[in-house]
């Protein structure tokens, strides 16, 4: 049975740096010197890197060796635009092209989808880009209830003309997919039991991190949810807003752990956090930081292999400033496409680097 | 020009129209209907300002209502549309500004220049406080330049990425070094924070300030094309037209960039007066809801539920989602924007009501729903009297997708036509 792939797109960049520190390097206390976490605060992890203090809540998970922390990825000639940037993690592109697919439906181009639900994909977000594709029904939502009492007022209708008229084809499209969508989820989601436990109390992250919850435990046989947490962009006084937001990360992903574990369902997924990029390895004038380069990013799951994955790029090293990537980001999603739906895609790259991060 | 190509052009060039507003301009020959739709920037708000009292949350709820209030009120719709095509071009968000008074400031400049000169207003815009604080220009010092508003500056506002350099960044962030706000919000030079030094920059040297920069990006004709290209996508079609966005760019550059000629021929274009591109467009949500307002003449006694409508929609004015902008076109629909915008249209569908009439206002305030009043459903004053046919042709660029009831009642055809699928397009 195919596993199912969890996205949490940190948007906005999130510092790397500030969140798998390498407190051990003087180099970092130079670079960061009031923005640094202080050694003793550091959760450390082996004797050169720890975990910032607020991802307390995923120690259990780092014990419980199902929390791999992918080191130092990015990819050549790196963008720092926002949009540009999430557009080439979203398409798993390289930088110099433009791709409109977006990377699961890229990678499961290829792989018998499972039928019965009418949606391969949930987006509760509002970039849906990551799992958009010809071939892949997505659908986006930011809530259960909203979504199915929206979904039967609606009368299905016959197939329309749409004369060439690109915006009416896009509109009868999506009409078509709410039909399609809402026949397939309506039995299962009213009969989902609610999480164990509520992260609700993290805020909205934590609602439809309960809703993808729902979704999972609840039987829909979709292949990849999607959820966002925003406010990464920390170009001025970063520490309180960087704080809390690793804080809401690491209680809503414990959470949802805890959850996977209760309802016998960890072994069948898998959470990627990923973000547009790291940042600047010095920090500003204004106490942040602007936008950088490579970043750790989080694999999660019951099958996933702990630990420290990739090697940590070197702070004496940087180029224009940012930390160099030692490992593609195309890499990590063969490596998911390849522990979630067995399939096995390079993403266009010549030579792709195994990395060993799931357990078949 | 004809009741539909009259219909076209106000549905593009304002908020959508009623049948009356529609017939006027129908009797026009066409040129003088877009003369006189570029003539009449009066360049300041009909209505009063906000009153700036309470909490700053409340202040930002007066700003987004304010601006809504104007939009229902004013008698020059395509000043508002272009003033949101340039908060949507220039942005800035109320949630990292965090002044009111200073996205005020800024929406005032956007309407004064609704129709101005593009290169006037790029230059106020980098001077402007609101923008200063969201893109980090505040904060930036020769010691440490903030790159942030080069940055987009040159890929969003004027070149597009692939047209300049790391190096060109860099440069341009020291050449607006100093450019700073004070304490009252108001743009403030700081000379010993001003980096006075050489710069190289898209191929030029020299002792450049933010205004050279500018200048220099002014004078590339990339500048020109991303702007036309940007009227196209939100005025004429969601495909483009490489050729006639470059004609456009090139009325933009000759006329020293000012906006009427290049607005003027845009809407002469054969493209835009094209029959087969009527419909083609997606209205965005404040498109929607504000016309949808206008159209049924419905009262609006509490304009925060019209805004929190357009949050959840996606377009929440002052609060776009990042330095881009919105994205509009398709972006505009999803599974879930669809299902919310036929729900907030089943309401408002619902609250135009048959009787009685406000006795000042001549408007419906409660009653029955439109759909279910059958032949007794009276409709507001701008939809009163008008033959069913000619309701349908003035909701709806183009033939229904949902059957309608031959023989309808006026009050039951104007609420299929609005739960129609075509009408979401414009």
């Amino acid at each position: 049975m195919p596993r199912i792939l969890l996205l949490v797109e940190l948007k906005g960049g999130n510092d790397g740096l500030n969140t798998v520190i390498p407190y051990a390097d003087p180099l970092y206390r130079e670079l960061r010197p009031d923005l640094g976490v202080a050694r003793e605060r550091v959760l450390q992890l082996d004797e050169h890197v720890g975990l910032h203090p607020k991802l307390e809540p995923l120690t259990d998970a780092w014990k419980a060796r199902d929390f791999a922390i992918m080191q130092g990825v990015g990819y050549p000639d790196p963008s720092r635009s926002h949009f540009r940037s999430i557009e080439i993690w979203d398409t798993a592109s390289s930088s110099s092209q433009i791709l409109t697919e977006g990377w699961v439906a890229r990678a499961l181009e290829h792989a018998a989808l499972p039928k019965g639900a009418g949606v391969d994909c949930i987006v509760i977000d509002t970039n849906a880009l990551p799992v958009m594709g010809p071939d892949l029904h997505t659908v986006v939502m930011q809530d259960a209830e909203t979504f199915l009492g929206q979904a039967q007022a609606m009368t299905a209708d016959a197939p329309v003309d749409d004369h060439g008229n690109q915006a009416l084809r896009h509109l009868l499209d999506v009409r078509r997919q709410i039909y399609e969508a809402a026949a397939g989820l309506r039995d299962r989601l009213q009969v989902a039991p609610a999480p164990a436990r509520s992260a609700g109390g993290v805020g909205l992250f934590g609602e439809r991190l309960d809703l993808a919850t729902r979704i999972i435990t609840g039987g829909v046989p979709v292949l990849a949810v999607k959820i966002a947490l925003g406010g990464f962009d920390t170009h001025a006084n970063q520490a309180p807003t960087h704080e809390a937001l690793l804080a809401v990360l690491a209680r809503g992903l414990a959470t949802f752990r805890y959850n996977m574990i209760a309802a016998g369902r960890w072994d069948d997924v898998l959470v990627l956090t990923y973000s547009e990029f790291g940042r600047r390895a010095r920090q500003n004038a204004s106490l942040g930081t602007d936008h950088g380069a490579a970043a750790p990013l989080f694999v999660l799951g019951g099958r996933v292999k702990g630990g420290l994955h990739g090697s940590y790029p070197s702070l004496a090293d940087l180029q224009d400033g940012d930390l160099r990537h030692t490992v593609d980001f195309r890499d990590v999603y063969s490596a998911i496409a390849r522990g979630c739906w067995d399939q096995s895609v390079a993403f266009g790259q010549l030579a792709v680097q195994k990395l060993d991060l799931v357990a078949l | 020009m004809g009741f539909d190509e009259a219909r076209h052009l106000l549905s593009r060039a304002g908020f959508g129209a009623t049948p009356a507003e529609i017939r006027a301009v129908a009797a026009m020959d066409y040129e003088t209907a877009v003369d006189r739709l570029l003539g009449i920037s009066r360049g300041n708000a009909l209505t009063m300002p906000p009153a700036w009292s309470g909490l700053p949350d409340e202040q930002a709820r007066g700003l987004c209502n304010w601006w809504i209030e104007e939009m229902l009120a004013t008698d020059q719709p395509l000043v508002e549309r272009m003033t949101l095509f340039w908060h949507n071009h220039f942005t800035s968000a109320l949630g990292k500004v965090g002044s009111p008074s200073a996205m005020y400031r800024q929406n005032a400049l956007f309407r004064r220049e609704a129709f101005g000169n593009f290169g006037r207003l790029l230059k106020a815009v980098a001077r402007d406080p609101a923008m200063l604080i969201y893109l980090d220009g505040a904060q930036s010092i020769a010691r440490q330049p903030n790159e942030n508003f080069a940055r987009e500056m040159l890929e969003l506002f004027t070149l597009g990425e692939g047209h300049y350099g790391e190096a060109d960044v860099k440069n341009a962030a020291r050449a607006f070094t100093g450019w700073s706000v004070d304490r009252a919000e108001l743009p403030v030079f700081r000379r010993d924070q001003h980096d006075g030094g050489k710069k190289t920059f898209l191929g030029q040297t020299g002792y450049f300030d933010g205004n050279d920069i500018l200048d220099i990006v002014l004078g590339h004709p990339r500048t020109a094309e991303l702007v036309c290209a940007k009227l196209w996508h939100e005025f004429v079609s969601l495909t483009p037209d490489p050729a006639e966005i470059g004609r456009l760019a090139a009325i933009l550059r000759a006329g020293g960039y000012e906006m009427v000629p290049v607005l003027k021929a845009m809407f002469l274009s054969s493209a835009f007066r094209d029959p087969i591109n009527r419909g083609a467009l997606i209205k965005s949500p404040v498109e929607l809801l504000v016309g949808s307002v206008h159209l049924l003449g419905l009262p609006v006694p509490d304009t925060t539920t019209i805004s929190s409508m357009m949050m959840a929609l996606g377009q929440l004015p002052f609060y776009p989602p990042n330095v881009k902008g919105w994205p509009g076109g398709e972006s505009w629909i999803t599974t879930y924007t669809l299902l919310l915008r036929q729900t907030y249209l089943r309401l408002m569908v619902e609250a135009t009501t048959v009787a009685p009439m406000d006795d000042t206002m001549k408007r419906p305030i409660e009653g029955r729903s439109l759909r279910n009043a059958g032949n007794a459903a009276k409709l507001g004053p701008t939809l009163a009297g008008i033959d069913p046919a000619e309701l349908m042709q003035a909701l709806l660029p183009r033939q229904p997708i949902e059957w309608v009831a031959p023989h309808a009642s006026p009050g039951a055809v104007v609420a299929a036509a609005m739960l129609d699928p075509i009408y979401q397009l414009k």
